[in-house]
């Protein structure tokens, strides 16, 4: 089987308006008579939805939440970016392109970059006037900023808060479909199953989370926008239900799974402090516009920060690179805050962890400014720790916050599953290895308001799709094999919790597979998942019963798929003998210690194609060209 | 490492919607006080688990305060003791060691409880449906800085938009009422240019669904305000008020059912 991108000829800048006018429309009076599953309410999802039920299409919504308004997107807290240009500094759509691509390490697709960037002015219009009330200037003009290693400002933000906003704009727009009725809502229901009839996606298998129901549903199309697999490595900035089950659900019905060794570690996040901790904070790196890194010169300094002078501290990012400064990428933030931690220069209890300091900041446009920009982050910082940031530098340590892989999808962001379609983080396409700060929110949204309403109309226009029922066996076969599942897991009756097993599992993905990975640190973890999958299945206790609210049952269905999907992980990471972004390979690196990439031997997305359990997945590769971003290697000296 | 402490949970356990429920009493020692109430109540529920019993169930996220799904009462208050906080984003330092703590869910008609501490909030889902948002399809959207917003009125509708939908001020209000979640969406649409056209239909529209879900009316006792993790302001139920009386009085395209009538 070879991979087919679908990427339209001709010019770059023209690919799109020509593949837009190339794709055939379905009659809008038989728009009704399509019906569409989405699974997950985040930004790809919710404005995906309402997108769809706008165009007239019948649409079901699926999200594991009690609300679709409180999908993760919610969390993201710096901005969106969007090369509008408003503050004319030089930004441009292809500007916004070429950082993206060389961002993401030279490994994601020009086309869909470029075509990312031609939508992105279209999603803050769209957002505006849905009533997200982004941060203004006096003179009642947008205001914009600078982000996360971009040297334009062009992120707009709603204070600390913008993935709320947009996702609340997105939820209204879903509501109003909603009550319409356009849109069928399905809160609280899981997605166990997808559904394929004669290599079509056509339906999916649910469990009620409330009831234990599980019922099937069909549809002509699918779209999956459930978000990334960041849960693998148990503590995350992903919220606790996060989980890979949908994808891998869809990747074990043949869906290829590219890339999932791209997993993103943020800089900015507070640090460990105990076993007992579920989840790590993120502070947004917005941050790192006003917060110098510091780390003392020497090793085991044990001395308060505020008693050690100038002369003693290291801002190594400043030093190392000084032309970019704390605002380099995350990879390169991450991993020399790993380095200096290496090191023994380490600060806190745990010596895991650099000091973020806003002092300088403060002294230069006082305590209201920096109240005005970062209040909310700043209060949350005090609330987990206990500790002022005002007065005593915030300690920060990287953690796992986003994954680039995902799902493999064409340029119609179908996967090689036909009628499958898989948007925002849930796909692989449009970040490379690393993806920029405030670029998850316009991918996500420009995915779901502007590009998959065109081309699901391309896909529905063009299939033959015969009636598919419930009654059929394609369907009872994923029911029975869902219930199954359900059956097995409960009957175990082991002596390990899930969250348990599911620590054992993180901390070893961390350990192996975190931020910097040997080949002998995978070795070892890719001998080492299997025995703790085959111990999950022994050992586990899942309380309570299939037909009620149940928890810990939702828990371990999800680890279970956690299980199968961390050996792909880790053969993903120990086939690409190469570092880039925020993959990097120890044996791989520059003499001063930088991600070395090999293009001659990697410049492809590597897809992923089930065998089952325990059994070598097949590798296709999708050779990547760059016609226009010519790769080089990343220095932000 | 600090040193741990010592619990005793009065936990309101409830198996499901029709079933009755009780509180039951559970110790717990070597708790660490920079430990989240959620990672103490995980702990509660290992120790639940590995003994054979049923864990507890509670609602969760993002554990960091803004997607609004934990839900507890905590001592007779919603989100527990510290102003501006989600129970996620409470730590058991705030608590003395020996403390008893009562956990119980929202108490609200609109909100009946699922299983334990989980409550059901579609009824907030529903009133957005209503009219919680600008009707504008995707891709009619003039330029983002075609129409000036003054950065006063910006900043208020941020104010009352940062609502989590959690529900607490529902849970505080001795009547159970909804007024400062709907005047929260209310507001930031009537501060804006966006909402402004069909701000008297979203208010008469908002106000009905949240009558027909049963949520009591306003008191003034501002109990929602000082519960909300988010700390908007009652303010917001004022300009409820008002919106609504204008369009109540005023309005003729925003009488329910007026459409084109």
């Amino acid at each position: 089987m070879t991979l087919n991108s679908h990427v339209p000829d001709g010019p770059l800048a023209e690919k799109w308006d020509k593949h837009r006018f190339g794709l055939k429309l379905v009659n809008p009076a038989n728009k009704r008579k399509y019906e569409i599953i989405v699974v997950g309410t985040g930004l790809a999802g919710a404005s995906a939805a309402a997108s769809l039920a706008e165009l007239g299409y019948s649409v079901k919504v699926f999200c594991i939440q009690d609300s679709p308004r409180r999908a993760h997107s919610i969390a993201a807290q710096g901005g969106i970016n969007a090369s509008k240009n408003y503050p004319n500094d030089g930004d441009s759509v292809y500007r916004l392109f070429y950082d993206t691509i060389k961002g993401g390490d030279y490994r994601a697709r020009e086309a869909n970059v470029y075509r990312l960037a031609q939508v992105s002015g279209q999603i803050i219009d769209q957002c505006v006037a849905q009533g997200v009330p982004f941060a203004r200037e006096y003179s009642g003009h947008l205001a914009n900023r600078s982000f996360g290693g971009a040297q334009v400002s062009r992120t707009f933000y709603a204070r600390g808060q913008t993935g709320q906003q947009l996702l609340l704009g997105a939820y209204g727009a879903l509501m109003r479909q909603v009550a319409t009725g356009k849109v069928t809502l399905f809160p609280r229901s899981e997605m166990l199953e997808l559904v394929v009839v004669n290599g079509q996606a056509r339906g999916i298998v649910t469990r009620s989370l409330i009831t234990g129901r599980i019922e099937s549903h069909t549809a002509q199309a699918v779209v999956l926008a459930t978000g990334g697999y960041g849960n693998v490595f148990y503590l995350s900035t992903n919220a606790k239900t996060c989980n890979v089950s949908a994808s891998w659900r869809a990747h074990r019905k043949g869906a290829f799974f590219a890339n999932p060794c791209f997993t993103q570690i943020h800089p900015t996040c507070i640090p460990v402090h105990g076993e007992y901790q579920s989840k790590l904070t993120l502070m947004s790196e917005s941050l790192r516009n006003d917060g110098r890194v510091w780390v003392p010169s020497k090793a085991d300094d044990t001395r308060s920060p505020e008693s050690i002078p100038e002369g003693e501290r290291d801002y190594f990012l400043e030093r190392k690179y000084p032309s970019f400064g704390n605002l380099v990428p995350r990879d390169v933030a991450s991993r020399n805050a790993k380095q200096v931690c290496d090191e023994g220069r380490g600060v806190g209890e745990t010596k895991l962890a650099v000091y973020l300091d806003l002092r300088d900041a403060i002294q230069r446009i006082g305590r209201r400014t920096i109240e005005e920009k970062y209040g909310n982050l700043l209060q949350m910082y005090e609330k987990i720790t206990g500790q002022d940031p005002y007065r005593v530098p915030m300690m920060i340590f990287p953690a796992v916050h986003y994954t680039m892989g995902g799902l493999w999808v064409d340029y119609n962001l179908m996967s090689n599953l036909p009628g499958l379609f898989v948007l925002g983080e849930a796909n692989f396409s449009d970040h490379g290895a690393n993806r920029l700060g405030a670029s998850a929110l316009m991918q996500g949204l420009a995915d779901g308001y502007f590009i998959l309403p065109y081309t699901i109309g391309g896909y529905l226009a063009n299939a033959s799709l015969p009636a598919v029922k419930v009654e059929q066996t394609e369907f009872k076969a994923a029911e029975k094999e869902a219930a199954d599942r359900i059956q097995k897991l409960l009957a175990i009756r082991g002596k390990r919790t899930v969250d348990d097993i599911h620590r054992q599992l993180g901390l070893l993905m961390w350990d192996r597979c975190g931020m910097a990975r040997s080949e002998k640190g995978l070795l070892h973890a890719k001998a080492k998942i299997p025995e703790i999958r085959e111990d999950f299945w022994k050992n586990v206790t899942v309380t309570g019963t299939p037909g009620e609210f149940n928890q810990v049952l939702e828990h371990a269905g999800r680890l279970a798929d956690f299980l199968e999907f961390a050996e792909l992980l880790v053969e993903d990471a120990l086939i690409r003998r190469e570092s880039c972004g925020g993959h990097f390979r120890e044996e791989s690196q520059t003499p001063e210690g930088e991600a070395l990439r090999d293009d001659d031997g990697f410049s492809h997305v590597a897809a992923w194609e089930f065998q089952g359990v325990g059994q070598a997945p097949v590798l296709h590769k999708e050779p990547l060209q760059f016609e226009y971003a010519k790769p080089s290697q990343r220095s932000y000296k | 490492m600090k040193a741990g402490m010592k619990f005793t949970l009065k936990v309101w356990r409830q198996k499901g919607s029709d079933a009755k429920g009780k509180l039951e009493t559970y110790e717990l020692r070597d708790i660490s006080p920079d430990a989240s109430f959620l990672e103490m109540l995980d702990v509660l529920n290992k120790q639940l688990i590995l003994t054979g019993r049923e864990p507890v169930a509670f609602d969760s996220d993002c554990r960091e305060g803004i997607c609004g799904t934990c839900c507890l009462v905590l001592n007779g208050q919603a989100h527990g003791p510290d102003e501006g906080t989600a129970t996620c984003q409470l730590h058991m330092r705030r608590f003395k060691d020996g403390d008893t703590i009562h956990v119980e869910p929202w108490r609200a008609k609109a909100f009946p409880v699922v299983k334990d501490l989980v409550v059901d909030r579609s009824a907030f889902d529903r009133i957005i449906a209503a009219g919680g948002y600008v009707s504008v399809n995707t891709g009619s959207a003039p330029d983002a800085n075609s129409i000036l917003v003054p950065k006063q009125d910006s900043d208020l509708a941020m104010d009352a938009a940062a609502c989590i939908g959690c529900g607490a001020c529902v849970a505080a209000c001795k009547n159970a009422s909804a007024m400062l979640f709907v005047g929260a969406k209310v507001s930031q649409m009537a501060l804006l240019p966006q909402g402004e056209p069909e701000c008297s239909r979203r208010v008469l529209a908002m106000v009905q669904a949240m009558d027909k879900e049963g949520f009591g009316n306003c008191t003034n006792e501002s109990e929602c305000e000082a519960a909300c993790p988010k700390e908007i302001s009652v303010s917001n139920i004022a300009r409820l008020n008002r919106e609504f009386l204008r369009a109540s009085l005023c309005a003729v395209e925003g009488k329910a059912g007026g459409e084109g009538a």
